[in-house]
């Protein structure tokens, strides 16, 4: 139990995949205008990442030995393919949920934040538990960095900042401010 | 892209500076700062880009009469992950510490949009030949970016450049450019710079508080409608930055 916590600490502050690992940096960067939309991006988020995991764990554990050298398209298909489905099982069953999530589904399915956790959680021999934790700390991660992100946004769109700070280079000053800030983390678990 | 005809050499090189995938598209931006601590590893980063660039253009070039409308995005991501796989395998057999160095971003390149974004807007539409130029002149626009940023970081952050010694045993490192905060700092400030570049180039029309992005809607009308008002007796009303900044404020 111990263990599992600290990959979920892990992977959500320490080794936080779009302050830290530079995974995700599209969306990290594209949709964290309002609070609002960036909390529903993270839900997506944790939902695709939650799916990948099960996807890694079970390809790892009974396809990928036989054929290790089709490990990357292996994962992107069957990643890709899987989330298509769910999303059209989604917009069958639920459509509210459906209208929170929906858009941003297809968006981050070819994102590297979810094939970085494919890989990562296959690097380091993680089993189907331990990669759910790892997922879900990940997800974590990716959603408290887009609210903070996207408060800051909000803050600096009612500020006069000097014209050429308008396109992205605050930002990405910003989101270097904050990753020094998450830098702080790194002696939390002895890892 | 535009159906407009373009030259050969407008081909090549409008990937290298004026849409330069990183520095003005944003594209591609997980390794442009996950792996730019030293240069080696940037330049091997964008070698290995070029490479997966190339193949997928040509290609997804010569197969464009083949290839479905339905299953294109798929039929791209295939062609683009066979591609990375061989230069996965290569970089491992040939330079294994740098293999290791980048780590999973070799793998990563499957997923840079910078490369599906040129098969599904340039290659799936113009005959091999064009679709090489295009992707010479992104891939060498990749590098340059990648470059730049990782010279910076390993300059400051090292005082070194590709392994070289600059500044002498007093340099003092700036740790934190070698760090994750480093390339965020260093594409953010290069960024800002090209803004300030540009802006010189094509001043805007009025100054940046007569620009009010930032200003709430109905004050700027007021704080310009009284500055027109109380310089009419002026000349050139509402012209000048200064009457409408006073009233304003």
């Amino acid at each position: 139990m111990t263990e599992l916590a600290g990959i979920f600490l892990s992977a959500m502050l320490v080794n936080n995949f779009t302050l830290v690992l530079f995974l995700g940096l599209c969306p990290f960067l594209g949709v964290s205008a309002k609070v609002e939309t960036a909390v529903r991006m993270g839900g997506a988020n944790v939902f695709v990442l939650t799916i990948t995991s099960l996807v890694a764990s079970f390809l790892n554990a009974y396809i990928l030995p036989y054929a290790p050298w089709l490990r990357l398209i292996a994962f992107i298909v069957v990643i890709a393919s899987l989330v298509q489905i769910v999303e059209a099982a989604i917009k069958k069953l639920s459509p509210a949920l459906f209208r929170e999530l929906g858009i941003f589904l297809p968006l981050i399915t070819t994102n590297c934040a979810i094939l970085g956790l494919a890989i990562f959680q296959t690097n380091r021999g993680y089993g189907a538990v331990e990669g759910l934790a790892f997922a879900l700390g990940a997800g974590a991660g990716l959603t408290l960095a887009l609210i903070l992100m996207a408060s800051l946004r909000e803050k600096i769109e009612l500020s006069d900042v000097p014209s050429i700070a308008r396109s992205m280079g605050l930002v990405l000053i910003l989101a270097g401010s904050l990753s020094l800030a998450f830098m702080g983390f790194a002696g939390l678990l002895s890892s | 892209m535009s159906p407009r005809a373009t030259t050969p050499g407008e081909d090549f090189l409008r990937g290298i500076w004026r849409e330069n995938p990183v520095l003005v598209q944003l594209l591609g931006l997980c390794p442009a700062l996950a792996v730019t601590n030293t240069v080696a590893n940037s330049l091997a980063m964008g070698l290995a880009t070029f490479f997966v660039m190339m193949g997928s253009s040509i290609l997804v070039s010569a197969a464009r009469h083949w290839i479905a409308r339905e299953v294109r995005i798929s039929a791209y991501i295939l062609i683009i992950a066979t591609f990375v796989t061989i230069a996965d395998l290569v970089l491992a057999a040939v330079v294994p510490d740098i293999h290791k160095a980048l780590g999973a971003f070799i793998a990563l390149i499957v997923v840079n949009c910078m490369i599906l974004g040129r098969q599904e807007s340039f290659a799936s539409k113009r005959p091999v030949g064009r679709a090489i130029l295009d992707a010479a002149g992104t891939g060498v626009g990749f590098i340059i970016a990648l470059v730049m940023v990782g010279g910076v970081r390993e300059v400051l952050g090292n005082g070194t450049f590709l392994g070289y010694a600059l500044f002498g045993p007093s340099f003092e490192p700036w740790i934190v450019m070698i760090l994750p905060p480093g390339g965020f700092f260093t594409l953010g400030v290069l960024l800002l710079l090209f803004a300030g570049w540009e802006e010189r180039k094509n001043p805007p029309e009025s100054r940046r508080w007569a620009n009010p992005v930032t200003r709430t809607v109905d004050s700027v009308p007021a704080g310009a409608g009284a500055g027109g008002e109380a310089g009419a007796g002026g000349s050139g009303a509402g012209r000048g930055p200064t009457p409408g900044a006073e009233v304003g404020a």
